[in-house]
């Protein structure tokens, strides 16, 4: 059967073809994490959510920032800030691998021309303290996608196992749009009268952010901010399980989580400046992961995180 | 006899898995079926990206009924010792027979079982296969608690014989055996069932699965090399990239692309460092030039229009590839030809280990230290410094830092841009050599210079700060660094102070202790011994040369020497000479320890009684006088033929001698005797280590 897919004209419509596909699958489609982030994985609908026994289903954009990756948008295809679409899965249906390559088919990939493979890859983030088995999903030999199955997250077994897709947005667009430079590429129909390229959009915040990851940001303030972040998110897990003021149990995993997220940014941002030495990168690392063990170990015992009332007798 | 068909069918597993995967299924349950007494004809594995099989041959249709007999205690043993035997036999007191014997009553267990239909042994044996299966790496996914290498979807498992066909029953955590499989995922989506291996083979070809790897990889070079030679080129053979293409695909089809007129100018390893690497393509020769001008790249299924959509998309990303490649190369050429010292110092901010510096400073060590090694290895003082200087330099390439496996390589090209000699590019790519047993020694000086302070400065540094391989943990690759050591120096005949080079150079380390270097020249050779024993040097001859210090440090005098003895060892004189040498010794050492004194000197020929006995005086006295200019010469051939010429006097000697002569001055002076053979020929080898 050949599919009658047409052809997207334009970045946005890509996000939205995969916004009605994954919602019509009956994932809730969240909007993006309000923070700075790396990847989608660290959306806490991601991070904290693929921990304990409740079902899950999210699919979301979420901007990422990769400091160290700014070209001042002249590189084809590098960028500090890009798109990440994710879909989190929990348990991972046993159809994931078809309902993935379906939302190829909506994004307007014709399965009976191109060649799709998946090959090995497997995923580990040492700040999470995470790591699943999966692929790199090849389209004509261009990565399209990651596919994992989350073995374990903040240092915990994943049980039951989520199934985590990533696009990467910008360089997908691309190859179907048949677009050389992520600066040219369409972000919306270019037969609309104001026609915007992703280039009107980013090329100046580019160059803007480009200047001040690599030569402009303070480096001792941002080395404060981080010992900040470290030691809020402490104490937020250290507080008592009981709020004294409502009488109830409320363990705050989330805004503890967003301080370690916190912390991984500027780690990130303190990284392209090149303060960080080889040596101390691995302390580094080594903190953020404490902080986000610390949080998963904090949502297991929340309610989302599979805690159930009769677990405190 | 039934033949049975077993698929285990999951999502896409690793290419390099594969291989061992099928192995180990056969391996496992053929073992399995024959352990519970189900014997085959004949058994082979396949395996695909999404599927492993096992097909086995004549099977028993039941396994045969077995009849054990057990000799137990006495039947009036005490509680304990019966309790036991019954545990053991799974009996209780009335199930085991009472028979009397000589001894008196004695238990007697008679354990029958009978024999089990193959189908049963089979649903256990396959069960206990999966939940069991040694994958290097293996997980689980939705809800279940089974692991695999990615999620397994489905297992047929079938017995065929004349009869017909019937799906074993079993199941395990949830898959039941089916007698379904599917094809190709995209050209022939859809289960459809089996009846033997043969309609499986053929089914599955027809729905574009090749089941035999082997297959697949033969298919894809005959077209790979068919599509290239009809262009007038040919196919960089490549064995490992073959295989993991065919571990991606059920349905190969060859598609030969072209290279971007922009790209052919790199060197030919950086198109083929960046092909291989990131997009498992083939390189494609033109064997007038020598330049890669294609590639090859293999998909997964055909297409209506041929494949020009996929072809279109991978020379794409491969422009992309090589857009960069090609940047980083440009970018390396203006630093080459301007300054490369730019490189050198950007190492200083790159630590090799916390402890040892940086790269840059160690660098400056080498070079130093390549300095010190070249009149031994007969390069020039000057030229091995730079050429030290250099070698790393590429390290801070753009090149190497997106491909570090081109490391040395690109620091020769580098090198050659920035206008300097042939000898100083040739030792960036060569100081790192040899890297396994098998890999070329380098033998141009420079390079050998440079390659010998490389491998001395990792091991005296890693020596200092207490960093020593432990058991199988040698995670600096020290073991492997004094094997170079080793071949470098026997390779190129080069004879140097080993030990007192590694003092000197370890003293410039903070960590350095008297010790040390005697340790490392110790762990030296250890490893020279196992690279003599692959030589048929035994080792205990290496330790008779060891073991007379003298001249340890110097690696290829140890090497003349104990291929010396090892050559007069397996000659019958030199064998009954170490039988002589023994006896003598032995006499001396217990007489010695009876008399509380050392027979060292004063044997003269004027007590000597026995013809044999002055005959032997006359002996020693001619191979002493040959054997101590020889070793002074270092001819040791010579000085061990001197040494075995003994064997026939020190036999006779033994024949007609009695050294416990009543007269003690007799006595006294043989024995002073015995000793000049020990002296002799402890002077050429410490004849005591050798074994036998």
């Amino acid at each position: 059967m050949s599919d009658t897919v047409t052809t997207p004209k334009s970045f946005q419509e890509i996000i939205l073809r995969l916004q009605n596909y994954w919602a019509a699958k009956g994932c809730a489609v969240l909007q993006p994490y309000d923070m700075e982030v790396g990847a989608g994985t660290f959306h806490p609908a991601t991070t904290l959510r693929s921990l304990g026994t409740q079902p899950w289903a999210a699919a979301y954009v979420q901007p990422s920032r990769r400091p160290t990756d700014g070209r001042y948008g002249e590189n084809p295809n590098r960028l500090q800030h890009y798109y990440q679409y994710q879909v989190l899965i929990k348990p991972s249906p046993p159809d994931l691998q078809d309902l993935y390559l379906g939302s190829l088919r909506a994004i307007g990939i014709d399965m009976d021309l191109h060649d799709i493979r998946f090959v090995e890859d497997d995923w580990e983030s040492p700040t999470l303290g995470a790591w699943g088995l999966g692929w790199e999903v090849w389209c004509d030999g261009m990565e399209v996608s990651q596919f994992t199955y989350f073995q374990q997250v903040g240092g915990h077994d994943c049980h039951p196992v989520s199934g985590e897709l990533t696009y990467g947005l910008e360089r997908l667009a691309m190859y179907i749009l048949g677009v050389d430079h992520v600066m040219d590429m369409p972000f919306n129909d270019p037969q609309t009268p104001i026609a915007l390229t992703y280039g009107d959009i980013f090329k100046q915040t580019e160059e803007e952010y480009a200047r001040w990851n690599f030569d402009t940001a303070n480096t001792e303030v941002l080395l404060d901010h981080f010992v900040e972040a470290e030691n809020e998110c402490k104490a937020i897990l250290a507080a008592e399980h009981d709020d004294p003021k409502t009488g109830k149990r409320i363990i705050m995993a989330h805004p503890a989580y967003d301080q370690c997220i916190k912390a991984s940014h500027i780690f990130n941002l303190l990284d392209a400046r090149g303060v960080i030495s080889v040596t101390e990168r691995q302390a580094y690392i080594g903190r953020v992961r404490a902080l986000a063990k610390q949080c998963a170990d904090a949502f297991v015992q929340t309610r989302a995180g599979g805690w159930q009332p009769e677990d405190a007798a | 006899m039934p033949d049975l068909l077993i698929e285990l069918f999951s999502e896409e597993i690793p290419a390099r898995m594969q291989k061992r995967a099928g192995e180990d299924l056969q391996k496992l349950v053929t073992n399995g079926l024959v352990e519970a007494g189900l014997t085959y004809a004949s058994a082979a594995a396949f395996t695909t990206p999404r599927r492993l099989t096992l097909t086995v041959e004549g099977l028993l249709t039941e396994s045969p009924s077995t009849r054990e007999e057990r000799k137990g205690p006495k039947a009036d043993a005490p509680e304990k010792a019966i309790e036991g035997f019954l545990r053991g036999a799974g009996l209780t007191r009335d199930q085991v027979e009472e028979r009397e014997t000589p001894k008196g009553n004695v238990l007697f267990a008679v354990i029958e079982k009978p024999g089990r239909p193959a189908a049963e042994i089979i649903a256990e044996v396959l069960s206990q296969t999966v939940r069991t299966f040694p994958w290097p790496k293996s997980m689980r996914w939705g809800s279940g608690s089974l692991k695999w290498v990615r999620p397994l979807h489905s297992i047929l498992c079938i017995l065929t014989d004349e009869a017909g066909t019937e799906v074993v029953p079993g199941e395990v955590d949830g898959i039941a055996f089916t007698d379904t499989t599917e094809g190709h995922r995209f050209m022939a989506p859809g289960r459809f069932s089996v009846t033997s291996f043969e309609d499986y083979e053929k089914k599955l070809k027809r729905a574009h699965v090749v089941l035999n790897a082997a297959d697949r990889s033969e298919a894809i070079w005959h077209d790979a090399t068919n599509a290239a030679f009809a262009s007038g080129l040919e196919v960089v053979e490549d064995k490992g990239l073959l295989a993991e293409v065919a571990g991606l695909v059920e349905w190969p089809v060859v598609l030969m692309g072209k290279i971007g007129d922009d790209f052919l100018d790199l060197p030919p390893e950086v198109l083929q460092t960046s092909m291989k690497e990131h997009q498992k393509f083939f390189s494609v020769r033109n064997p007038k030039t020598g330049r890669i001008e294609r590639f090859i790249t293999v998909a997964n299924r055909e297409t209506a229009d041929n494949g020009a959509t996929i072809l279109a998309g991978n020379e794409k990303v491969l422009s992309a590839r090589l857009a960069d490649a090609k940047f980083f190369w440009e970018n390396d050429l203006r630093v080459a030809k301007s300054d490369m010292s730019v490189w050198t110092q950007a190492l200083e901010n790159v630590t090799f280990h916390n402890k040892l510096g940086s790269q840059a400073d160690r660098i400056n060590r080498i070079a130093a230290l390549a300095k010190e090694l070249a009149p031994i290895v007969g390069a020039d003082e000057a030229q091995a410094e730079e050429a030290a200087r250099l070698a790393k330099a590429d390290l801070s390439s753009e090149m190497v830092y997106e491909f570090p496996e081109l490391q040395g390589l690109m620091g020769r090209y580098y090198i050659t841009a920035s206008g300097r000699n042939t000898a100083m590019a040739a030792a960036a790519e060569e100081h790192y050599s040899p890297l396994g047993p098998s890999d070329d020694v380098p033998t141009a000086p420079v390079s050998v210079a440079v390659a010998l302070a490389d491998k001395l400065d990792t091991l005296t540094g890693f020596w200092a700060i207490d960093e020593k391989p432990t058991g199988s943990k040698d995670p600096f690759a020290l073991r492997r660094a004094a094997l170079g050591i080793i071949r470098l120096v026997l390779d190129n005949n080069l004879s140097a102070d080993l030990l007192g080079l590694c003092r000197k150079h370890m003293q410039t380390f903070e960590g350095f202790e008297q010790e040390k270097p005697f340790d490392l020249l110790g762990f030296t050779h250890d490893r020279l011994k196992v690279l003599l024993r692959d030589q048929e040097i035994r080792h205990d001859i290496v330790d008779a040369i060891l073991a007379m210090k003298k001249g340890n440090n110097d690696l290829k005098f140890v090497v003349d020497r104990a291929r010396a003895l090892s050559e007069t060892l397996a000659t019958d004189d030199g064998e009954n000479l170490i039988q002589g040498f023994k006896r003598a010794n032995n006499i001396l050492t217990q007489a010695e320890d009876a008399d509380g004194v050392e027979y060292s000197y004063g044997a003269d020929i004027k007590f000597a009684e026995e013809a044999e006995e002055k005959a032997l005086f006359e002996a020693l006295d001619a191979a002493e006088a040959k054997i101590a200019p020889a070793m002074e010469a270092q001819d040791f051939a010579s000085a061990m033929q001197a040494m075995a010429t003994l064997r026939g006097p020190i036999d006779a000697f033994f024949e007609a001698v009695q050294i416990n002569a009543d007269n003690q001055t007799v006595r006294r002076n043989r024995l002073n005797l015995l000793s000049r053979i020990r002296t002799l020929c402890l002077s050429v080898a410490d004849l005591t280590k050798i074994e036998g």
